[in-house]
C-alpha cells in the first residue's frame, strides 16, 4: 500500500512515515503544506492521503481544504484526515459526498500505532474511520430525543462503534461479545432507526452516520 | 421557523398621538395630528411654568394687594378656570401619546396650578391666609422643581416619538456604592440629585420656555390692539378687518403652523434637553472606566483559572508520566512485566493530558473560530448540543477578533443557558450585520428556543456576565423571556472597522 502524507512538524511527520514504513506501507510522499499535497497527489496517486487540519500558510483548516479538493479532482481518493482537536462541523464535510474511503482522527491516535493502521487500511479499502469523540458528540447531539433515544444502553454501544466504522468482527471483539450478537443488535437498530439493512460493512457505516447528521 | 417576528414584541403599541412616519398617507395624519401635538406642548410648557412659579405669583400677588375692583376682576373666573383645566389636559394627552404610568407625574404640576387658581378666583386671597402663605411657598418651590423635572422628561420623551430621534436623558448616573449603609447610599443618591446640572437645566428650560410662550401668546392676543396703537389705522386697512380675516383663515393657519412650531420646538429640544458635550463626555469617560476596570478584573481571572488549569492538570500528568517513565526505565532488567505494566499507565496518563490541554485551547481560543470565523464556530458549537439548532446567516468581513471572540462566548454561555434551563426542543440562532452609519457596521445575533422562558437577567448571573462583557465593546444584550416562553435574546455588537478576511497567526497545528 502506497500513503502520502502532510503534515508541518517535523516530529510527527517523521514518527508517522517510521510508523507506516514500519508496518510495509510505502510513504510516497512527506509534505508540509496543502498545495504541496495537491501537487504530490495529482503527479503520483497513492492509495491514501494522511493529511493534518492545519498546515502552513495560513495554520487554519488549509489541510482539510486541500483534502476536500482533492477528493474533488480524484474522486473516490481515500483520506485519512488528523488534527489536534475534532470537529463535527468538519466530520460532516468530509462525509458529505457519501462516497466513503474517509477518515478523521484525533492525532492521539496516532500513540497506538496498531489501532491506527488498522483505521489507514479501512480507508483505504473504501470504508471509514471516524473518531470515537466525534461519534460521541454526535450521539449526545441525537441523544434528546428521535429514534436514538429509544435504544438499549447496549445497542448504543453497538452503534458507535458501528458509526466510527469497525466491522462486525472488530465490534464483537471490542465488547468480548459473539459476532452473532452483534448482528443480532445491528438488526435492531436499522429497525428502530428505520434504515435499510446492507451486508455491505461500507454501505451500513455510511447510512448510520447519515441518520445521524440529519437536521430533524 | 425564523425567530425575528417574535423579537418585534415589547415594541409599545401605537396610540392616537403616535403616528409610525412610513404609514401610507402618514403626512396627512401628522398634519392633522399637529395642532393636537401642539396643544399638548403649550399646556404642559404652561403647567410646567406655573408649577415652577405658582409660589412666588402668589407671594407676589398677596404683597402687591390688589384692590378687589380692578377691572380685570371677571377675567380671574376664566383665567381661573382655565388653569384648573390644564393639569386635566396635561394628564390626558401625556396618557394618549402612551405615557402611561408616567402620566401620573401630572400631578406634580397641581399645587402651582390649583393655588394660582384659587387666589385668583377668590380675589387674592391665598389658602391659608398669610402664615399659611409663608409656609405654603417653599413647599411649592420644591414640588415646582420636581414638576419642572417631569415636565422636560416628558417633553424629550414626546419629542424623541414624534421626531423619530430620542432625546436622551442628560441625567448623571449614581456611582455604584452597594456595599456602603442605606442611609450614606441615600444620601448620595439625593445630593448627586439636587446637585445634578441636568436638573436645573430642566428647571431653566421649564422657565424660559413658559415665559417664551407667554410672551408669543400674548404677542398674538394683543396684536389688533397694538395693531391698532402702532400701525396705519387708515381706511384701506381696519384693524377690524384685519382681525376678521385672519380669525377665518386661522384654521388653515393652525394647520401650517404647528407642524413649523413643532419642528422649531423639537430642535430646541434637541439642542437644550438632550445631555451636554461634558455631560456626555463625563458619562463616557465613567463607563469607561467601569468597563476597563471589569474587562481587567475578568483577564485576570481567566489567566488565573488558565494558570490553575495547567498547573493541576496538563503540569501535573507530565510530572506523573516522567516518574512513570524514570521507574520502569530501572525495572527494565529486574522485572520486565511491572516496567510494561508502568509504560501502559504512562501512555493512558499523556492521552489524558492531551485531553486536557485540548479543552482548555477551547476554553481560550475555539480553534474553528480561528480556522473559519464566527458563523462557522457557532455552527460547530450548535452541532455540539444535545438539541436542534438552526444556525442561520452570514457576515461579508469578519469582525474583529476580539469582537469576534466575545460574541462566540456569548452564544456559548446563552446556549449553556438554554440546554441547562429552557427545557427546550428546538433554538435558532441568526447572525447579521446591521449598518448603522456609514463608519458604523453593528454584528447583530439573535438566539432564540422554544422553552418555557422567565429568564431573567436581573437573577442569572449568567445572563449578566455577558452584559458586562459585551459592555467593554459597547455592545448591548437584550432578552425578552415571558413565562411559558419563547426566550429570544439578541446582542448586538458595534464593530468599528470590519477587516477584511485575516489568518490566524498562531504556529502549530
Amino acid at each position: 500500500m502506497r500513503v502520502a502524507i502532510a503534515e508541518d512538524l517535523f516530529l510527527l511527520r517523521d514518527g508517522l512515515t517510521r510508523l507506516l514504513q514500519a508496518h510495509g506501507i510505502e510513504v510516497t510522499a512527506a509534505v508540509e503544506s496543502g498545495e504541496e499535497l495537491l501537487q504530490a497527489l495529482r503527479a503520483d496517486r497513492p492509495d491514501v492521503a494522511v493529511v493534518d487540519v492545519r498546515l502552513p500558510p495560513s495554520f487554519t483548516d488549509e489541510g482539510l481544504r486541500a483534502a476536500l479538493t482533492a477528493r474533488q479532482e480524484l474522486p473516490g481518493l481515500p483520506v485519512l484526515v488528523l488534527s489536534q482537536y475534532v470537529e463535527q462541523l468538519y466530520a460532516r464535510e468530509l462525509l458529505a459526498d457519501g462516497s466513503g474511503g474517509v477518515g478523521y482522527l484525533l492525532k492521539d491516535r496516532v500513540l497506538d500505532g496498531t489501532q491506527f493502521i488498522d483505521a489507514v487500511h479501512r480507508v483505504a479499502a473504501g470504508g471509514t474511520a471516524m473518531d470515537p469523540e466525534v461519534i460521541g458528540r454526535l450521539l449526545t447531539h441525537n441523544a434528546a430525543a428521535g429514534p436514538v433515544a429509544t435504544l438499549t444502553p447496549r445497542e448504543r454501544e453497538v452503534l458507535a462503534l458501528m458509526a466510527e466504522g469497525r466491522s462486525n468482527a472488530a465490534i464483537a471483539q471490542q465488547l468480548v461479545i459473539t459476532e452473532r450478537a452483534v448482528a443480532k443488535h445491528t438488526a435492531s437498530i436499522f429497525v428502530r432507526l428505520d434504515l435499510q439493512p446492507s451486508d455491505d460493512d461500507n454501505r451500513r457505516v455510511l447510512a448510520v452516520l447519515a441518520f445521524l447528521n440529519q437536521d430533524a | 421557523m425564523n425567530p425575528t417576528p417574535g423579537s418585534e414584541r415589547g415594541r409599545a403599541v401605537a396610540v392616537p398621538l403616535v403616528v409610525p412616519a412610513d404609514t401610507p398617507g402618514g403626512w396627512l395624519a401628522r398634519s392633522l395630528l399637529a395642532p393636537f401635538r401642539l396643544t399638548y406642548l403649550l399646556a404642559l410648557t404652561f403647567a410646567g411654568l406655573v408649577a415652577l412659579a405658582g409660589g412666588p405669583l402668589l407671594l407676589a400677588h398677596h404683597l402687591m394687594d390688589r384692590t378687589h375692583n380692578s377691572p380685570s376682576d371677571h377675567l380671574h373666573v376664566y383665567f381661573g378656570l382655565l388653569v384648573t383645566m390644564v393639569p386635566c389636559l396635561v394628564w390626558g394627552l401625556s396618557w394618549a401619546s402612551g405615557g402611561r404610568g408616567r402620566a401620573a407625574g401630572a400631578v406634580l404640576t397641581l399645587p402651582g396650578l390649583m393655588s394660582l387658581a384659587s387666589a385668583l378666583l377668590y380675589h387674592g386671597d391665598t389658602p391659608g391666609g398669610n402664615h399659611g402663605l409663608v409656609l405654603f411657598a417653599p413647599f411649592m418651590v420644591v414640588v415646582g422643581v420636581f414638576g419642572a423635572r417631569w415636565v422636560a422628561s416628558e417633553q424629550r420623551r414626546v419629542v424623541g416619538r414624534w421626531s423619530g430621534t430620542p432625546v436622551r436623558d442628560p441625567y448623571r448616573r449614581l456611582p455604584d456604592s452597594g456595599s456602603q449603609p442605606r442611609w450614606v447610599r441615600s444620601r448620595a443618591a439625593a445630593l448627586g440629585w439636587v446637585t445634578d446640572p441636568a436638573l436645573w437645566r430642566d428647571v431653566a428650560w421649564a422657565l424660559v420656555s413658559g415665559v417664551v410662550m407667554v410672551l408669543g401668546l400674548g404677542l398674538l392676543v394683543l396684536s389688533p390692539w397694538l395693531f391698532d396703537q402702532l400701525g396705519p389705522n387708515g381706511e384701506f386697512a381696519k384693524p377690524a378687518v384685519l382681525y376678521g380675516l385672519a380669525l377665518m383663515m386661522s384654521p388653515a393657519l393652525v394647520l401650517w403652523g404647528a407642524p413649523v412650531v413643532l419642528d422649531l420646538h423639537a430642535r430646541a429640544a434637541h439642542a437644550l434637553l438632550g445631555p451636554s458635550r461634558q455631560g456626555e463626555l463625563v458619562a463616557r469617560v465613567q463607563h469607561l472606566s467601569e468597563t476597563r476596570a471589569e474587562t481587567i478584573d475578568h483577564n485576570a481571572a481567566e489567566l488565573r483559572r488558565i494558570e490553575r488549569d495547567l498547573h493541576d492538570g496538563a503540569q501535573a500528568r507530565l510530572v506523573a508520566l516522567g516518574m512513570a517513565l524514570n521507574a520502569a526505565e530501572q525495572l527494565f532488567e529486574t522485572d520486565p512485566g511491572a516496567a510494561r505494566a508502568l509504560v501502559t499507565e504512562a501512555k493512558v496518563t499523556s492521552a489524558k493530558a492531551l485531553v486536557e490541554l485540548r479543552d482548555l485551547v477551547r476554553g481560550i481560543h475555539p480553534p474553528v473560530l480561528a480556522d473559519r470565523g464566527l458563523v462557522d464556530a457557532v455552527q460547530a458549537l450548535a452541532l455540539d448540543l444535545p438539541l436542534q439548532v438552526q444556525v442561520s446567516g452570514e457576515l461579508d468581513a469578519r469582525p474583529p477578533q476580539a469582537v469576534e471572540s466575545a460574541a462566540y462566548f456569548a452564544v456559548n454561555e446563552l446556549l449553556a443557558n438554554t440546554v441547562k434551563h429552557a427545557q427546550a426542543r428546538r433554538a435558532w440562532i441568526e447572525i447579521g450585520h446591521t449598518d448603522a452609519g456609514p463608519n458604523e457596521n453593528v454584528l447583530r445575533i439573535v438566539v432564540a428556543d422554544d422553552g418555557r422562558g422567565e429568564a431573567d437577567p436581573t437573577r442569572g448571573s449568567g445572563l449578566r456576565g455577558i452584559e458586562r462583557r459585551l459592555a467593554s465593546f459597547d455592545g448591548v444584550l437584550a432578552v425578552s423571556s415571558p413565562v411559558g416562553g419563547p426566550t429570544i435574546a439578541s446582542l448586538e455588537i458595534p464593530c468599528a472597522s470590519p477587516s477584511p478576511k485575516t489568518s490566524s497567526s498562531s504556529a502549530t497545528a
